[in-house]
């Protein structure tokens, strides 16, 4: 096993999902199966290839700094879940 | 029938006043009302705002204007891209309710081209599936056979164009999710070279991979809207500031001397030989046509899936971490936010999505990035090495576009591995970020398949030349499937 249930719980927590039991079962098992699919990669020797992030190669995009036209407040706002006197609500932030 | 007629056939008959952009645009729709029912290819019909662009189409024709090529062109986006005022779900409970309050580049430029957005449509949810099966909402069912599926994840767009419900959309493609469908569903579809069309307002799933592409009938409609969409955009940092060319240009009958290599890896394990012969018929139709083509290999390819599916999937769960249920989209609520994070996740997002969340956060993850990503990356540059080598010797390279021809619902949705398989012909093209390109190349037990051209960056051109040449000497374009029966019953109940 590549994966253990354990594994997938914390992977789950880092991921910010709740996961049922079948869930966790489920996952477990295909995620093996997939990283055991995966695991071919291993035949190839890469030590002296430089890994490619992105096909096209571009660098350090920049712009000149100006102020260019924006959402405004209430578009920002139209699609939140829940809201208040222009501001995202969320509810009480846990310190356990 | 006038709705079955392609971009250019069209634009001929509004400059001839021979319908108005009203009566067009009321013939899709109509056409939606009556197979979508069975179809189901739109999430969304945009009926009212469609009929006000066509009313003001018209009125430029009655004051005899210039009339763009595009311009009173009903057709559809993908639901993956935003459109200001209109729902743009991307198939998932997750954005149910979400109202862009901006459009995608793309948007916007087929807006200035004048063209008449119908509606979005289908797919497999943020784009992460091969069959359509994976939306929330609906699953969209093959035209040639309602048992098969359209492929995907552009499956809504092909589905459109393919049963007259769109003069041509728009899909996106991260590992084949234009070319596959439009495979399966007998029509034309196009991944640009990654940086080509701008991915600003495409909501992203692996953004070093994402693409957006046409959907058409025909090859010259492809070069027509492809001319409209691509182009360098500011608001894209990975946009390429290239010379664009008039597409339209290399739409010549004629590849005589044209180099064609044939990956052998592409004809050979997991590949349907009734699929492989079908494609090497067309390879002949080319050599006649004075094309000179030799076998050639990509040796790396088996070696695509995995390296796909570890950079997506980690790209991924990158990108949808912004769906928390704070800013925008579904939330179930909780006592604190962390429940609230994990609970509207876990209600929000789909199986496949959760699934790719998790392969790709374990790939990211400490102790395991240099053993995944890592690794895949450092595949990528080898598979787009491969590439390099073999466009020293050829113009284009040729492959069939998927394995098989359209599959049936629930064959292959049980196994994530076997349904991820079934990507082996386009996915490495994603990878090398090269262009390529799909188009209807015969039949397979009465279901159509595709045949794909793969370019060098940037030279689309070459792809439409013996993309047209192609179609020009072939009559698989020509033909439809046949809907009058139980669909148009269905529909019209």
């Amino acid at each position: 096993m590549t994966i253990s249930r354990e594994d997938v719980e914390y992977v789950a927590a880092l991921a910010r999902l709740e996961l049922t039991e079948p869930e966790i079962n489920e996952y477990t098992e295909q995620l093996n199966s997939i990283l055991n699919y995966a695991a071919m990669l291993e035949r190839l020797d890469t030590d002296d290839v430089v890994p490619t992030a992105h096909a096209v190669p571009l660098h350090n995009v920049l712009r000149e700094d100006q102020v260019r036209p924006s959402i405004n407040h209430e578009k920002a706002l139209q699609n939140a879940p829940d809201g208040e006197e222009g501001f995202f609500k969320v509810p009480r932030i846990s310190l356990t | 029938m006038m709705i079955g007629q392609s971009v250019s056939e069209l634009h001929e008959l509004l400059v001839r006043k021979e319908v108005s952009s009203v009566e067009l645009t009321k013939a899709y729709i109509e056409r939606i009302h009556t197979v979508d029912p069975e179809l189901k290819a739109y999430l969304t019909v945009t009926e009212d705002q469609a009929m006000v662009h066509a009313s003001k189409v018209d009125r430029k024709i009655a004051q005899n204007d210039v009339l763009g090529v595009l311009e009173g062109i009903p057709m559809a986006l993908k639901d993956n891209m935003c459109t200001e005022g209109v729902r743009t779900s991307c198939a998932s409970k997750m954005l149910e309710n979400f109202i862009p309050p901006y459009n995608a580049t793309v948007t916007d430029r087929l807006k200035a081209a004048g063209t008449i957005l119908l509606g979005k449509v289908n797919m497999d949810e943020f784009a992460m599936g091969s069959s359509t099966e994976n939306s929330y909402f609906a699953k969209t069912r093959n035209p040639w056979d309602l048992q098969r599926v359209p492929g995907g994840s552009s499956g809504g767009a092909a589905v459109a164009v393919a049963a007259d419900e769109a003069a041509f959309a728009l899909g996106s493609d991260t590992g084949g999710s234009v070319r596959q469908p439009a495979a399966f569903c007998g029509v034309v579809g196009l991944k640009p070279t990654y940086g080509a069309v701008s991915r600003y307002g495409l909501i992203a799933f692996a953004s070093s991979l994402d693409q957006i592409g046409p959907l058409t009938k025909t090859v010259r409609d492809n070069a027509l809207v492809l001319n409209a969409i691509a182009g360098y955009d500011p608001m894209d940092s990975t946009s390429v500031a290239y010379e664009k060319p008039d597409y339209t240009k290399f739409l010549v009958n004629d590849i005589k001397g044209l180099k064609i290599g044939i990956p052998s890896e592409y004809f050979g394990e997991g590949i349907d030989q009734d699929v492989a012969r079908g494609i090497r018929a067309g390879i002949q139709t080319l050599i006649d046509l004075g094309a000179e083509v030799s076998e050639c290999s990509l040796p790396h390819t088996e070696y695509a899936i995995p390296a796909y599916y570890l950079i997506a999937t980690a790209e991924a769960s990158s990108n949808l971490a912004r769906y928390d249920g704070v800013r925008y989209g579904y939330r179930t609520e909780a006592e604190d936010v962390l429940g609230m994070f994990k609970k509207t996740r876990a209600d929000g997002f789909g199986q496949e999505v959760k699934r790719r969340i998790m392969l790709g956060t374990y790939a990211l993850s400490s102790g395991y990035y240099d053993a995944y990503y890592l690794k895949a990356q450092k595949v990528r540059t080898l598979i787009k090495q491969d590439f390099d080598k073999a466009f020293e010797k050829f113009d284009v390279l040729l492959s069939p576009t998927a394995p098989t021809p359209a599959f049936k619902f629930g064959e292959k949705s049980s196994d994530p591995l076997t349904m991820y398989l079934s990507d082996i012909t386009t996915v490495p093209i994603n990878l090398a970020g090269i262009p390529a390109i799909s188009i209807p190349a015969g039949f397979v037990g009465g279901m159509p398949i595709g045949m794909q051209f793969m370019g060098k960056a940037f030279d689309e051109g070459t792809l439409y030349r013996v993309a047209y040449t192609f179609e020009q000497n072939t009559q698989y374009h020509t033909l439809k499937p046949s809907l009058s029966g139980e669909v148009l019953a269905r529909g019209s109940r």
